[in-house]
């Protein structure tokens, strides 16, 4: 366990270090570096100030001593200054990751509670009416555009019915908690929604394949009964490749968390990341790209985990590569 | 009565087969109907604008969020242009760009698995590590930063760059260069396998290079799980294009799609509900159909799996 703890924690810092160069590399590629900003806001600065200026932030260095610059101030925690925000990096970050990681939590527990116990049933009785009708549900779930389907839950609640409110957080200490609830309603289930016919369609076709096995012919010979044949025998069986398939599906649930974070207005990584990439700040952008990045390893790992604990058969020395 | 003795005396072919089990799946015989319909409409949209008299192009302020009549049977947004047309013509682009991203990502993940899953040992390694890190980069994310590139500093002459379409072209190689994974390990597994039977054996004992028994061998005998994952994958490339042009980062006005057409819906919500409705629609329609499709493709073209198998709409 130790083992593979250490050689997972080695292949990840790798990854980030490759991960962190492209980004960096990639950030270099947008239009207008901060000098070209500052021309916009002055348009008194001559071709030679911005030329001093850029020798003076060390702009006109090969790109691979810039990233080196950076990376050795981001190691000793200096991650620069956000330009939207006009405050270091991680102050900005901090709170948006807990605004991301309540929306995330909350949307990714709720879709698993529908999802599971909905492929479960409709795995007992495969090409049944109430099969037909979950695969009908979880394909149509699969197919609409997440940020449309947001748009018409707007349309809904907030511009007909008028019963909640179509974005942002709530105003803190003022209205009380359950009314600060309602503003989570409409992301959340716009993101539960968009998760769920994945995990419904992933839960069926591993029940299916387990309830399949000679095992589970043997428990019913016994005289097992139902409930214990698929909860006792299968479920944990079916789980395996269920759990792993969602836990690296976590990069998908962020890329979701962008688009309903952008469209209710909600403060958290998502929306950040789009803000920073859209309005030229560098150094913010490079930092959350990172971070979205340092989740789905953490997905990765704890799918690798999961994994093993589930089937018994399987060392960490097999998961490793 | 002829057709039919012949069909008996020398059987039939695979293709003939394959489609007759296809036929039977009834959702995806559907899908495709419904997909040849909106393509021909798609493609029928200067027919459809001349018929209406109205371009889709054109901007009629007097007739600014029309409700539906016999000129505009759709209604017109917030500048006048008539609704239908601009989302048949947002078809046309949401279409092609489905179609030629998924087909290009096909052929990078066809070219990379089969080098790893033939060849085997590091180059294997190394290509399947370089397939996981791709997977390990938040998709969404990363697509905008590529959208938001500047092409003259990647060296692209001012001509290229500036040129109308090349929001087009942008998000179709941008969606191409993230999109391959799946189908690069779908074949490398495959590849893997194929390499140790008898008739790669028998080619390579017969010398055949490496490149005619990946050409000639192999490939034919990777068809269909490359069709059916290049089918689902469409639906998922419209998906991701709605999702970018609808952030301002895809197809660019004035060129429509089903995006892009909903860009200004957040912001006229209150006024025309209807204007972020309809391309909703579009797009939902044409990804379940290319869903459907591919679940039947699935279960056409390789029926030993649909036995024991998963997904199966089929009845």
């Amino acid at each position: 366990m130790l083992h593979f703890l250490f050689h997972r924690l080695w292949q990840s810092a790798l990854v980030m270090l490759v991960m962190s160069f492209v980004v960096y590399a990639l950030i270099g590629l947008m239009p207008g570096d901060p000098i070209d900003l500052m021309i916009t806001a002055d348009p008194k600065i001559t071709a030679e100030d911005a030329a001093r200026l850029r020798s003076l932030y060390g702009l006109d260095q090969p790109i691979v001593e810039r990233y080196g610059h950076w990376l050795s101030s981001a190691l000793s925690g200096d991650f620069g200054f956000s330009r939207l925000h006009a405050r270091p990096v991680m102050e900005v970050l901090v709170p948006a990751i807990g605004n991301t990681v309540i929306l995330l939590g909350l949307s990714f527990g709720l879709a698993l509670l529908i999802a599971l116990p909905a492929g479960i049933a409709a795995a007992y009785r495969p090409y049944s009416k109430l099969d037909y009708a979950i695969n009908m549900a979880a394909f149509s779930g699969i197919s609409v555009p997440p940020f449309w389907l947001a748009l018409m839950l707007i349309i809904v609640f907030a511009v007909i019915l008028g019963v909640l409110p179509a974005g942002g957080l709530g105003k803190i200490g003022t209205e009380g908690i359950w009314d600060n609830l309602r503003y989570l309603v409409l992301p959340v289930a716009s993101l539960t929604i968009a998760s769920i016919g994945g995990h419904t369609r992933y839960m069926r076709a591993a029940m299916i394949e387990t309830l399949r096995q000679d095992y589970i012919r043997t428990a019913r010979a016994t005289g097992a009964s139902e409930v214990r044949v698929l909860f006792g025998h299968a479920l944990r069986n079916a789980m395996i490749p269920v759990v792993t398939i969602i836990a690296l599906d976590f990069g998908f649930l962020f890329s979701g968390a962008l688009i309903t974070e952008t469209i209710f207005a909600w403060p958290g990584m998502g929306r950040l990341i789009f803000d920073a990439i859209m309005g030229n700040d560098f150094n913010l952008a490079l930092v959350a790209l990172l971070l979205a990045t340092v989740l789905t390893l953490i997905g990765n790992f704890l799918a690798d985990v999961a994994y093993v604990w589930l089937d018994p058969r399987v060392s960490f020395r097999e998961v490793e590569r | 009565m002829t057709a039919l003795s012949t069909r008996q005396i020398q059987g039939e072919s695979m293709w003939a087969l394959t489609w007759r089990r296809f036929l039977k799946h009834r959702l995806a015989v559907i899908s495709l109907g419904v997909l040849a319909l909106l393509a021909v409409a798609a493609l029928a949209a200067p027919l459809a604008a001349a018929l209406l008299g109205s371009d889709g192009e054109t901007v009629d302020l007097f007739n600014r969020f029309q409700g539906p009549s016999l000129g505009h049977p759709l209604g017109t947004d917030a500048i006048g242009r008539d609704t239908l047309i601009r989302l048949l013509y947002g078809g046309r682009i949401s279409l092609f760009v489905g179609l030629t991203a998924a087909v290009a990502a096909a052929v990078i993940g066809t070219l990379i698995g089969i080098l790893a899953g033939y060849f085997g040992g590091r180059l294997d390694a190394l290509l399947m590590r370089f397939t996981d890190g791709v997977i390990a980069l938040p998709l969404l994310p990363l697509l905008i930063v590529l959208a938001a590139l500047d092409l003259n500093k990647l060296g692209l002459p001012d001509a290229v760059a500036a040129s109308e379409n090349i929001s087009l072209y942008r998000i179709v190689v941008i969606v191409a260069l993230v999109g391959w994974t799946t189908v690069a390990r779908l074949v490398r597994g495959s590849a893997l396998s194929l390499r140790e039977r008898d008739f790669v054996r028998a080619a390579e004992a017969q010398g055949a290079s490496a490149w005619r028994i990946m050409g000639v061998h192999i490939l034919p005998n990777l068809a269909s799980p490359i069709i059916v994952a290049t089918t689902l994958s469409v639906g998922n490339v419209i998906l991701l294009e709605s999702v970018l042009s609808f952030l301002g980062l895809g197809i660019q006005p004035p060129i429509p799609s089903w995006g892009n057409l909903l860009t200004n819906a957040q912001e006229l919500i209150w006024d025309a509900p209807a204007l972020a409705f309809y391309p909703g629609v579009m797009i939902f329609v044409t990804v379940i159909a290319f869903n459907f499709l591919g679940d039947g493709l699935q279960d056409a073209l390789d029926p030993r799996a649909t036995d024991r198998r998963i997904a199966g709409m089929s009845n």
